[in-house]
């Protein structure tokens, strides 16, 4: 292992290394990029990041310039599954044949919503069963947010995108139910033996989690809920309080599916009401009194479910 | 003239396309500078700050210094005023101030 410690629980375990440095071109305050410095910082210098195309492929690296410290790579939107499975394949035999010095490599794979559950989700599937050594994150900002906002599989119900515009014909915006992509992975893929979710607002529970997916043999999987100002309409300052509110509402979950075993990570002392996270956001604002009704129903038995409540 | 064939490079000897240059670590990225992006400015009462660090942490943007002693110094060509440090600041130590209201 090539951490001191695969846990991190508070500032002093916290790396002071940054490898997604100062420097790039997203929106003020976007929970994406805070990801992927958090993910860096975890992984920390010998990782190598490819990046499907989205937000954190286009505004991190513009006009030549980029802001990771540490190998990078982009890959196509729907690419990022067979990216990262010849990447670590590539570094595998590069070893064997002595033309790479034999050492640990943490390959990452990094995709946004669309890119991981819509486009690329054949590519996952197919590098999750390949038996490579990898971790694919996904950053879920709930929209095809780079093109200008489109609606993908995880955008929430109830929500506006450009795509379903709430409108006197259509009120609500987005009608489908947003997709259960970790649960999808980890029930479709029994190998795996790490499969877990985590928020850019709970810093150290995603620090951990990307060093333990590093850590199993073979592919693992995490998705990361990360608030984006300009997608959901919200002031770039309240990035972290959007996030830890989803958390906090049980409108996102965090937990991990280790060897098939599923544990929550965090449990809400007392849920707030949904309410508190749909209002701080202007792709919900349409949204009345009855519909926060039915997102708390729906909430409620999801949470039920899996033992929050 | 055209080349013949047996002119042109081999795979091998083709140099590398589209390759960019890794800034070094801790940054930043110099071809970028981000603080233009900026209306707002964070500013840090040092009455107030307890030195926890969770505004280093927090700052999409790694633009603040990790040494507690510069109380997590900005770097103000690339903060781009998000507000975010001072959102997440467990004292409310830092406040943000229109850029107007500053000189340089
Ligand atoms: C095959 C393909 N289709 C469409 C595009 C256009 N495109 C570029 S970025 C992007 C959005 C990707 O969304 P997501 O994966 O959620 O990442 P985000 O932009 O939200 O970070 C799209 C549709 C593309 N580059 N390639
Ligand atoms: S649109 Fe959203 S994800 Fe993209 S750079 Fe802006 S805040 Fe980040
Ligand atoms: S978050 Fe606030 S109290 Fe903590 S170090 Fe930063 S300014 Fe100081
Ligand atoms: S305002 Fe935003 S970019 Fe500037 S230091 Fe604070 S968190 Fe970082
Ligand atoms: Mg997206």
């Amino acid at each position: 292992m090539s951490w001191e410690k695969l846990e991190i629980r508070t500032l002093k375990d916290a790396p002071k290394d940054e490898y997604f440095v100062a420097g790039h071109r997203t929106c003020q305050g976007c929970g994406p990029a805070l990801a992927c410095k958090l993910i860096a910082k975890a992984a920390g210098p010998r990782a190598v990041v490819i990046t499907a195309t989205g937000c954190m492929y286009v505004a991190n690296c513009s006009y030549n310039t980029t802001p990771w410290a540490i190998p990078w790579m982009h890959a196509q939107l729907g690419g990022i599954g067979s990216a990262v499975c010849g990447a670590a394949a590539a570094y595998k035999a590069m070893m064997r044949k002595g033309k790479l010095k034999k050492e640990e490599i943490h390959v990452i794979g990094l995709a946004g919503d669309g890119g991981a559950a819509d486009i690329g989700l054949s590519g996952i599937s197919g590098a999750m069963l390949s038996g490579e050594d990898h971790l694919i994150i996904t950053y879920d900002n709930e929209s095809y947010a780079n093109t200008g906002v489109q609606a993908s599989s995880l955008t929430p119900w109830g929500a506006w995108t450009t795509f379903t515009p709430p409108g006197k014909m259509l009120r609500l915006g987005n009608v489908r139910v947003k997709k259960d992509l970790p649960k999808m992975i980890a029930a479709g893929h029994p190998n795996v033996r790490y499969v877990a979710t985590a928020s850019t607002s709970f810093p150290f529970d995603l620090m951990t989690k990307v060093r333990k997916g590093l850590a199993v043999k073979g592919p693992a999987f995490l998705q990361v809920h990360t608030p984006c100002p300009k997608g959901w309409k919200f002031s770039p300052e309240l990035t972290v309080r959007i996030g830890r509110l989803a958390v906090e509402t049980g409108m996102w979950t965090l937990y991990e599916i280790e060897d098939g075993q599923f544990k929550l990570s965090y449990k809400p002392p007392k849920r707030k009401p949904v309410s508190e996270y749909l209002k701080l956001q202007g792709r919900f604002a349409h949204l009345r009194e009855p519909d926060y009704r039915y997102i708390q129903e729906q909430v409620d038995a999801a949470c039920k479910q899996l033992g929050i409540d | 003239m055209t080349k013949k064939f047996e002119e042109f490079p081999t795979w091998k000897e083709m140099p590398v396309g589209l390759v960019v240059f890794a800034p070094p670590v801790n940054g930043p990225n110099p071809h970028y500078k981000t603080g233009t992006f900026r209306t707002l400015r964070p500013v840090t009462d040092p009455a107030k700050c307890n030195k926890d660090g969770l505004c280093w942490l927090y700052c999409p943007d790694s633009c603040r210094s990790s040494d507690a002693e510069t109380l997590f110094a900005v770097n103000l060509d690339y903060c781009k005023g998000c507000g975010v440090c001072a959102e997440v600041c467990p004292t409310k130590a830092i406040s943000m101030i229109n850029e107007l209201e500053f000189k340089e």
